[in-house]
């Protein structure tokens, strides 16, 4: 019993990673006041952008700098059609994700001629698992020891930095002159205007913060967890992010419960399928991918506390009026 | 920038045409970066869209599932709500297609199943539609987060109910059986003499699609309903100032919308598949965002827009056979591509405009 719980939470870790960084992705961007559904295809575009070059250099942190460019790319596409022409955000969210759905699917094509999946990677494509120290000493400890070996080491460098940033994240935007400037923009642009700092140039970087971290998330998928690109690989994580984040009321330690909430669910389900629970019988696979859909949901309609977003979110800000 | 700077066909014709012309150009450079040639490939794709007989059906056929897309995002721009669930809502629209067929199809004609059909696809997607439509009127829970939300629990429920209940007992194949004749929307070569659109099959649903945008536009411009619409797209205060309930038009408009994506179900189980089976929607509700903002929300602009994406579909089938290195993706490529310039960024090209109409038109009224 608790070997299988620990077994668990151990997938729960992996699965929570790339949730994690995608959603305080969001975050940064959804503070100052950009709304993002395009997370998802950020991460797309990174996950094969990374999987391309760790293929091609067999070094996987040169992946992780291709991964997390062409995330900077999308999100700057989408920074300058928000930010710089005031377009609608969500329009410009469903772009992005149509643009790496196609693009991801036809370059891999043309460049590996597998349909669109990249090579397996080679030796140092791929970012190993580290043991932490102890960890094997400290293995044969009851409950302790197993907990540190089994879930706490043994992950990739790239599920620390995920968690690593959650703290980071908040420093950034509670204790830093920059964050405070960015949740003020996302609130009441106007007054961050009139005070003489650049409503444009603090989205900007949010938006540029946000690329950086579904890069991450993105590389993750395809050079962490798995070896190698496949064709939308992302299967909609983007928009579960999204769900947390809002399910997170957008805080940076919400998110990071809300994402081993959901990953947790996702763990549970591949756990459980084909098995019956006893008095309930067998739960269907589908109502755990539907859950934290539905949860999100619920939250939303403020059965569970209330979901307020940024004042200023979706609305593009205009300086004069013509 | 307010509109009325800039001369009607300028408006609405011009930076449409401009913002597409962007959208192409871009998707040359696409096509020039994978090593084929964008004029030839221009070629194909016209060729294989309106070239010949099947072509033009195909076209026409897809151009009837943007249309009810399109429709149901148009209807609900006018109230300044943002559906994006049609994917979600066109889908579960297939669950009342499915049932109507497969009660009736043995027992009676296409002609009386019809009806049920349409009902069922209409009644599903509005129900689909209706919890975000009630969350965002009642609880102010944003309609374009539920949407989404919503089209995913879509997904989960229509797999479970494919894989689990309305499965062909001893198939593998997660899907219903084939509907009988009573369950098969008629083909247009059946009954328009004089047509060959080979295997193609568009059907009675492009004259259904083609009557539901006359119905929009009835709605929309000329019923109080629609006026209700319409003011508070415009300026939500204001309509409440004047009388106007909010959760009244947010309601129906979600549920006017949510029916029309979820009719796009007729074209696709009843019309083509006749059988309902997995993911079916596979992007029509999304690019129906695309073909809404091309057609400027109005039917007229939807239908032509729904037409052009249609060809896009069919040509791009086409290139994908002659060219194998252009793959069908290079479809979703060019629909990203549209969405964003005629979308997001519909505005670009909107200051050298004004200004360039502002100065040539200014010596004029000097003069007069």
């Amino acid at each position: 019993m608790f070997d299988a719980l620990i077994l668990i939470l151990d997938s729960t870790v992996r699965l929570s990673t790339p949730l994690l960084l995608a959603c305080l992705a969001g975050l940064y961007s959804e503070r100052s006041g950009v709304v993002d559904i395009g997370l998802e295809g950020k991460m797309l575009g990174a996950a094969f952008g990374a999987g391309a070059v760790g293929y091609v250099t067999g070094n996987a942190w040169l992946g992780l700098l291709a991964g997390i460019a062409v995330a900077i790319a999308l999100a700057l596409v989408h920074g300058f059609a928000s930010i710089t022409n005031r377009g609608n955000q969500i329009v410009s969210g469903v772009a992005i994700n149509f643009l790496a759905a196609g693009l991801t699917a036809l370059l891999g094509q043309t460049w590996f001629r597998q349909g669109g999946r990249t090579p397996p990677l080679p030796q140092g494509g791929r970012f190993g698992d580290i043991t932490l120290p102890y960890a094997e000493q400290a293995r044969d400890i009851p409950v302790v020891g197993e907990i540190y070996y089994e879930l706490l080491s043994g992950h990739n460098i790239l599920v620390y930095v995920a968690f690593l940033a959650v703290p980071v994240t908040w420093w950034i935007l509670f204790r830093t002159r920059f964050g405070l400037r960015l949740r003020a923009v996302g609130e009441n642009p106007a007054a961050v205007d009139t005070a003489g700092i650049s409503v444009v140039w603090l989205r900007y970087r949010a938006v540029i913060a946000c690329g950086i971290l579904t890069g991450i998330a993105g590389s993750y998928l395809s050079i962490a967890q798995s070896s190698g690109f496949i064709k939308d690989m992302t299967a909609g994580k983007g928009f579960i992010a999204l769900a947390a984040l809002i399910f997170a009321k957008w805080r940076p330690a919400n998110a990071m419960f809300a994402c081993l909430l959901f990953g947790f669910l996702d763990a549970v389900a591949i756990r459980l399928q084909g098995q019956k629970i006893p008095g309930i019988g067998e739960v269907p696979v589908q109502f755990f991918q539907a859950l934290p859909y539905i949860l999100t949901v619920i939250l939303l309609a403020g059965f569970i506390g209330k979901a307020i977003p940024p004042k200023a979110s979706g609305i593009p800000y205009l300086k004069e009026r013509t | 920038m307010s509109s009325g700077q800039l001369p009607r066909w300028v408006d609405f014709g011009l930076i449409p045409v401009l913002n597409l012309i962007a959208a192409f150009l871009v998707s040359g450079l696409v096509v020039l970066l994978i090593g084929e040639n964008p004029l030839e490939a221009v070629r194909i794709l016209l060729w294989g869209s309106l070239g010949f007989g099947e072509g033009v059906g195909f076209t026409l056929f897809y151009a009837t599932n943007f249309i009810f897309t399109g429709l149901a995002v148009a209807v609900a721009f006018h109230a300044g709500l943002f559906n994006i669930g049609g994917e979600g809502q066109a889908y579960i629209g297939g669950l009342g297609v499915a049932w109507a067929c497969l009660a009736l199809d043995h027992y009676v004609p296409w002609w009386v199943t019809m009806p049920f059909a349409l009902a069922g696809a209409a009644i599903m997607g509005a129900a689909w539609a209706f919890i975000p439509a009630w969350l965002q009127a009642k609880r102010g829970s944003h309609v374009v987060i539920t949407t989404i939300m919503f089209n995913f629990i879509a997904a989960a429920l229509m797999n479970y109910l494919l894989v689990n209940i309305m499965v062909k007992p001893g198939s593998m194949q997660p899907e219903t059986r084939t509907f009988e004749a009573g369950g098969k929307l008629p083909f247009l070569k059946e009954f328009v003499p004089g047509i060959d659109f080979g295997t193609a099959p568009v059907n009675l649903a492009l004259i259904i699609a083609l009557l539901a945008s006359v119905a929009v536009w009835l709605i929309v411009w000329r019923t109080r309903l629609g006026y209700e619409i319409r003011a508070f797209g415009a300026n939500a205060t204001a309509a409440v100032y004047a009388g106007i309930s909010p959760v009244r038009v947010i309601v129906i408009t979600m549920l006017i919308s949510g029916g029309l994506a979820g009719m796009m179900a007729i074209n696709e189980i009843m019309g083509s598949q006749h059988r309902l089976l997995l993911e079916f929607v596979t992007g029509y509700g999304f690019v129906g965002i695309a073909v809404a903002l091309m057609g400027r929300a109005h039917p007229v602009g939807i239908v032509l827009a729904a037409i052009l994406f249609g060809m896009l579909y069919q040509g791009g089938a086409e290139l994908s056979f002659e060219k194998p290195a252009i793959t069908r993706d290079m479809i979703i490529v060019i629909q990203g591509l549209v969405i964003l310039f005629a979308g997001a960024l519909e505005h670009m090209f909107r200051p050298a405009l004004i200004q360039f109409f502002t100065y040539s038109r200014s010596p004029a009224e000097q003069a007069g």
